[in-house]
């Protein structure tokens, strides 16, 4: 067996006399493919870098010096305003409790049907069984469509507003929840399932009694999660389309020097709302993981 | 406890399990009513366009070429979607355009016949008759069976008949009929090439034993390089912007990895014992995380204009925040027992932090970053389309224009494709860097 691993050169075994050489050898090798490896990554990571910058508009070295230059001009400027800034809090306000309750909703609508589309696409609870596969794979597509996609075509369709923002959020929220619920639900335990069908419930009834309570804490912990997300997927839609402040963001950028103070009020309000959401969501989440 | 009070607890949790069993639907159904007036749902219907979701449709699967008269100078064009790209040449028009002297006829097909001639234009409906258009005074004056069906429009300077084969109008400055045909039009080869409007045998006898068209290369290598500098699909263009957009998603992730890895030996309770530091360093990553990615690739923009390497640092930045945290959190749920037995060889802290430490926190490193990677090449075209670079520019482009849906489609498709690409590799990859 040996001479067929290693060659008929006796100078290439390793002799099982010697422990400690063979160890090392095999430590040294293992490390030198790690370096190789490392190496190689780094290669391709300054390669790539290149390549991204040679595409650039800026090259990196004079951006760099000019990182600062717009947020010191925002600043200065919106300090010289700093008088409007209460007011201007109070007139976006409604914005971003716009961009907030699209997030909301979406993560809602998406939660709904990523339940739905979960239990459907779950081993031992599917109630079409034969249909598993078509259920996960247009999960996958669903999750693989990027939001901004299916919100400018909707946008195209069904106008400006709040709407398209909505529904493209939640398209994708299906997908992406979907499959995390439905890693959930394979873990559930079927015995309560069982006992209601011996008393005949119904499909819909078998999970609403016997699976849901099971899967609930961690379902709600993910929905919060991505809750998160959507907050942030929403203020980015805003900016390339739909309503909320995201949109508000772009008409102020817009304008260029004159409205920074407008900019900055933005900037605020979306980072004090990602904030303190992200926060009472990890609460939260900790206590439905964890117990109270 | 008795069992009285027992009893009575329990039927307390139960009422309180009842109540939030109907509660929180409750509250849900409450919350959506609300919305509903709040988004104006009502409204939708007026604000919707179906014929705009009509006209996506039937691009995202079919295209349309113009048959257009110049009534002012009687000049015929024949153009794929009307673009200058996708004019035939003269002297050779499709099959279904035949051209005598002054007379143009189109056929459209199962009887409808489109012919322009000197004194207007004819266009015959089987089953309805002829709709005979002629010019007074340079005015369209219609003829056709009375009473008028709904598919003809006519105005005072402009009669458009709408039939499931076409789409035929006459103005006072040009006639035009639109030929609806499936497919994705020119998607190989434009019609000044060489190998346009040839079938799949022809090509590949072209490609393999036919004669060289252009003698200084093979035909395979012409066709080729015809394919990649199509001007309609833009194929060239397109590949780099894949790339460009998975380039950042790949950039962005791994550096951000590289940036969070050594930060978050500051952030670790276990490794930095001084509150302060370790307090400053999490505020730092919660600030970075916080100020979210749309944010960041404003502010660098700015900075370093349109391109990828914008696109790449916004999600290095955003990300080391959220690497940063992660990677902590996995610091402090380290095994001390592997570090200590590296301690007691003598190792100085560089070295327990490669032998006790890296091998420990890989598995979970190795497994976000590889989610990430995947979940980032989707933000990258969200990112793209913003910072201008890769194929989130080409979608928003071609959305704005508001015509090129098959264009849409196909970037669509291509992202798609791209993302569930990244989705089984980044799968495959975990699999084998975790399991061995």
């Amino acid at each position: 067996m040996v001479d067929i691993a290693f060659g008929p050169e006796p100078g290439k075994r390793p002799d099982p006399r010697n422990n400690h050489d063979a160890y090392l050898h095999q430590t040294r090798r293992k490390r030198m493919y790690g370096g190789i490896l490392l190496v190689l990554f780094l290669a391709i990571m300054a390669a790539g870098f290149r390549t991204a910058e040679d595409r650039n508009a800026g090259d990196f070295l004079s951006g760099l010096h000019q990182l600062g230059d717009f947020p010191a001009e925002v600043i200065s400027e919106a300090w010289a305003n700093r008088a409007n800034l209460p007011g201007l809090f109070l007139r976006y306000l409604p914005s971003l409790l716009e961009t907030i309750n699209i997030a909301a909703v979406s993560t809602l609508l998406g939660a709904l049907i990523g339940a739905v589309f979960a239990l459907l696409s779950t081993h031992g609870l599917a109630r079409w069984p034969r249909l598993i596969p078509l259920f996960r794979r247009s999960m996958d597509a669903m999750r693989a469509i990027p939001e901004i996609v299916t919100a400018l075509v909707l946008i195209f369709i069904l106008g400006g507003g709040p709407i398209p923002a909505v529904l493209a959020i939640a398209f994708h929220t299906s997908g992406a929840l979907g499959k995390l619920f439905s890693e959930v639900a394979e873990n559930a335990d079927l015995k309560p399932v069982e006992g209601l069908t011996s008393v005949g419930a119904s499909w819909g009834q078998r999970m609403w009694l016997g699976v849901l309570p099971q899967v609930a804490p961690n379902w709600l912990s993910y929905a919060l999660m991505r809750f998160e997300i959507n907050i942030r997927a929403s203020a980015i839609l805003g900016f390339v389309g739909s309503g909320g402040i995201g949109y508000d963001l772009k008409l102020a950028m817009q304008w260029g020097g004159g409205k920074y103070d407008q900019v900055v009020a933005i900037f605020l309000l979306l980072f004090l709302a990602i904030v303190a959401f992200d926060q009472l969501s990890s609460h939260f989440r900790n206590r439905l993981i964890k117990g109270p | 406890m008795t069992d009285a009070t027992l009893q009575v607890q329990m039927v307390q949790r139960f009422r309180v399990k009842r109540l939030t069993a109907f509660a929180a639907p409750a509250l849900i159904l409450a919350y959506f009513t609300y919305i509903f007036f709040a988004f104006d749902v009502a409204g939708l219907a007026a604000r919707a366009r179906l014929d705009n979701a009509a006209i996506l449709l039937s691009d995202f699967w079919s295209y349309k070429t113009h048959v257009t008269r110049d009534n002012r100078s009687s000049a015929v064009s024949v153009a794929i979607e009307g673009e200058n790209k996708g004019t035939y040449p003269a002297g050779q028009l499709p099959a279904w355009v035949t051209q005598t002297g002054d007379e143009t006829t189109v056929d459209l097909g199962d009887g409808h016949l489109v012919t322009y001639d000197a004194k207007g234009a004819r266009y015959v409906v089987p089953g309805y008759g002829t709709i005979d258009i002629t010019v007074q005074n340079g005015k369209p004056v219609l003829n056709a069976p009375l009473p008028l069906p709904t598919w003809i429009n006519s105005a005072e300077n402009k009669v458009s008949v709408t039939t499931d084969h076409g789409r035929f109008t006459y103005s006072r400055s040009k006639v035009e009929t639109f030929r609806y045909q499936a497919g994705w039009e020119l998607f190989f080869f434009t019609l000044n090439s060489p190998f346009s409007g040839r079938s799949f045998g022809e090509l590949a006898t072209l490609a393999t034993v036919g004669d060289r068209i252009d003698p200084a290369r093979s035909n395979l290598g012409y066709m080729a390089s015809e394919f990649w500098t199509n001007k309609m699909w833009r194929h060239s263009d397109v590949a780099w912007a894949m790339f460009e957009t998975v380039l950042m998603a790949f950039l962005g992730t791994m550096g951000a990895a590289l940036v969070a890895l050594p930060l978050a030996f500051f952030a670790a309770a276990n490794f930095t014992p001084f509150r302060a530091i370790r307090f400053a360093f999490r505020r730092v990553f919660d600030f970075v995380r916080g100020v979210d990615g749309l944010i960041w690739t404003i502010i660098l923009s700015r900075a370093f204009g349109p391109g990828p390497m914008t696109g790449a640092l916004a999600i290095l930045i955003t990300d080391s925040g959220t690497f940063g945290k992660m990677f902590s959190e996995a610091l402090e749920n380290l095994d001390d027992k592997q570090v200590e037995g590296i301690r007691s060889t003598g190792a100085n802290a560089a070295q327990r932090a490669r032998f006790g430490v890296i091998p420990q926190i890989t598995p979970v490193l190795v497994s976000q970053l590889l989610y990430y990677l995947e979940s980032n090449t989707r933000s990258a075209t969200v990112i793209g389309a913003i910072v201008g670079g890769g194929i989130g520019l080409l979608l928003t482009q071609a959305i704005q224009t508001q015509k090129d849906w098959e264009e849409v489609a196909y970037y669509m498709v291509l992202i798609v494709l791209m993302v569930m690409l990244m989705d089984t590799l980044s799968g495959w990859l975990r699999r084998r860097l975790i399991k061995g």
